[in-house]
């Protein structure tokens, strides 16, 4: 440590910049898949979760507490090294003729994150007051469709913020895609390190990325609670 | 799907699941995983408890640091901690073994989350009791230690078992830096025997979620007694 000289033009030009650069755009893009397909993904289990069928129920409640209660790394192994014994051949040819890893460590964290986005998105409806949905029901809509039209668009209003930080939990979880080759940030920190031996420097570069993300975002889910929600937050 | 699903690559290798080669070895498998997830959480319990304190602290010298070093912390990727004890641990400290280096990791990681349970803990306790103690002639640090800590920290408890759940799911991390704890093993068996990943996956992938859902609802149950405790 005390001989250690640091040299931080590796990192800010040249062919070690361009890999960080290119690991933040596919964190970004591997986050910005995920996170749209969780969404939806989330939707639908959350739906499924206030249903009146009560294996519908159980379904849901089965796939929350599963995806929840396992590690992400283990769910990401199990898709990249595990998967093509229960998928039909048709998808596997389909996925190994793109980008497998990439699509192994998107449809993990979509399923991952969806568990998480699916309860976020209940204490949302719980918090629409129970009326609504009665006077919908005798308005003549259907669950689905009390659901879809005015339950639904108030609760997304209030799960905004918790999803941005989803988001950001996203953005932070996919760094262990690098475990199946996948080269985003964190991967390609550890390769500008083993290249240069400037593990230092590297990792820096790292931290203050994902540090920005976070302040970022953060700020964002602050004004957005000021300005739309109108809640003050006392921090 | 006879042939094709083929458990017996796990009654084959239980005991090094279960153990690792442990009475002729280290310790290994889901004893690791545990014994990684126990120690780190009581030394975080210890971190954030100071972090969290530090970060209320009326000091600015006191808390300006604390509360960098929390945002800091949790705006990063664990993996990205990993690396940093990693890297830095051996450069500070001379040789450590990987079990260390991993346990500073998780000890850094969530003394910053926990530190977050604490302060909600403290805050938690309503301020006419810190009032009521001062006025009785109480210095700040006794109202703290004898009045509030004591009602915080009963009704953190549920907080921090869901912590220490997050914590046996972050162990599996550990097998980024060689530590052979569930996952590397799993990995290991993966590697030796080729044929049979989804059977190995799905089995770890079980192994956790028992582990972790009877923490889970350990702490559901706590939530419900504690606020039963408490209207009385």
């Amino acid at each position: 440590m005390l001989n250690y000289t640091f040299d931080w033009s590796i990192i800010t030009s040249g062919k070690y910049f361009d890999w960080l650069v290119s690991g933040l755009v596919t964190t970004l893009k591997l986050s910005a898949i995920s996170i749209v397909l969780a969404f939806i993904l989330g939707l639908i289990i959350a739906v499924m979760r206030m249903s009146h069928s009560r294996p519908v129920r159980w379904f849901a409640h089965a796939y929350l507490e599963f995806f929840r209660n396992t590690p992400l790394l283990v769910q990401i192994f199990f898709w990249y090294f595990g998967s093509y014994k229960i998928l039909p051949t048709a998808v596997n040819d389909w996925l190994v003729s793109t980008n497998f890893e990439f699509a192994a460590a998107a449809i993990a964290l979509t399923i991952y994150t969806s568990a998480f986005i699916a309860e976020d998105i209940r204490s949302g409806v719980l918090s629409i007051p129970k009326e609504q949905m009665e006077a919908a029901r005798s308005a003549g809509f259907s669950y689905l469709r009390s659901m879809q039209y005015i339950i639904l668009p108030q609760a997304v209003r209030i799960t905004i913020p918790p999803l941005v930080n989803q988001f950001l939990n996203l953005a932070k979880n996919s760094s262990l895609a690098m475990t199946i080759g996948v080269m985003e940030m964190t991967y390609q920190a550890r390769q500008v390190e083993s290249y240069t031996f400037k593990g230092f420097e590297a990792f820096t570069a790292a931290t203050v990325v994902y540090l920005l993300l976070s302040i970022a975002i953060t700020a964002l889910v602050n004004v957005y609670n000021e300005k739309v929600l109108n809640v003050h937050k006392a921090t | 799907m006879e042939q094709f699903f083929n458990f017996s690559v796990i009654t084959d290798n239980f005991t090094y699941f279960m153990i690792g080669r442990f009475p002729h070895g280290p310790l290994g498998g889901v004893g690791l995983t545990l014994y990684l997830a126990v120690v780190s959480c009581i030394l975080s319990f210890f971190g954030g408890m100071i972090l969290g304190l530090f970060s209320i602290s009326r000091f600015a010298l006191v808390r300006y640091p604390a509360l960098a070093f929390i945002n800091l912390v949790r705006g990063m990727p664990l993996l990205m901690v990993i690396f940093w004890m990693y890297f830095l641990m051996p450069a500070l400290f001379g040789k450590v073994a990987e079990n260390n280096t991993v346990i500073m990791a998780l000890t850094l990681f969530t003394s910053a989350y926990m530190s977050r349970i604490v302060v909600a803990g403290i805050e938690g306790i309503p301020k006419g009791q810190t009032e009521a103690a001062i006025s009785t002639g109480l210095k700040s640090w006794q109202v703290m230690l004898y009045i509030v800590l004591p009602q915080g920290l009963r009704n953190m408890i549920p907080s921090f078992v869901n912590q220490f759940v997050s914590l046996i799911k972050d162990t599996s991390l550990a097998f980024i830096v060689g530590v052979s704890e569930l996952t590397h093993v799993a990995t290991q068996i993966n590697n030796r025997t080729m044929a049979f990943p989804t059977e190995i996956f799905i089995f770890i992938a079980l192994i956790y979620f028992i582990l972790c859902y009877a923490f889970t609802s350990l702490s559901r149950w706590l939530e419900g007694r504690l606020s039963w405790s408490k209207a009385i």
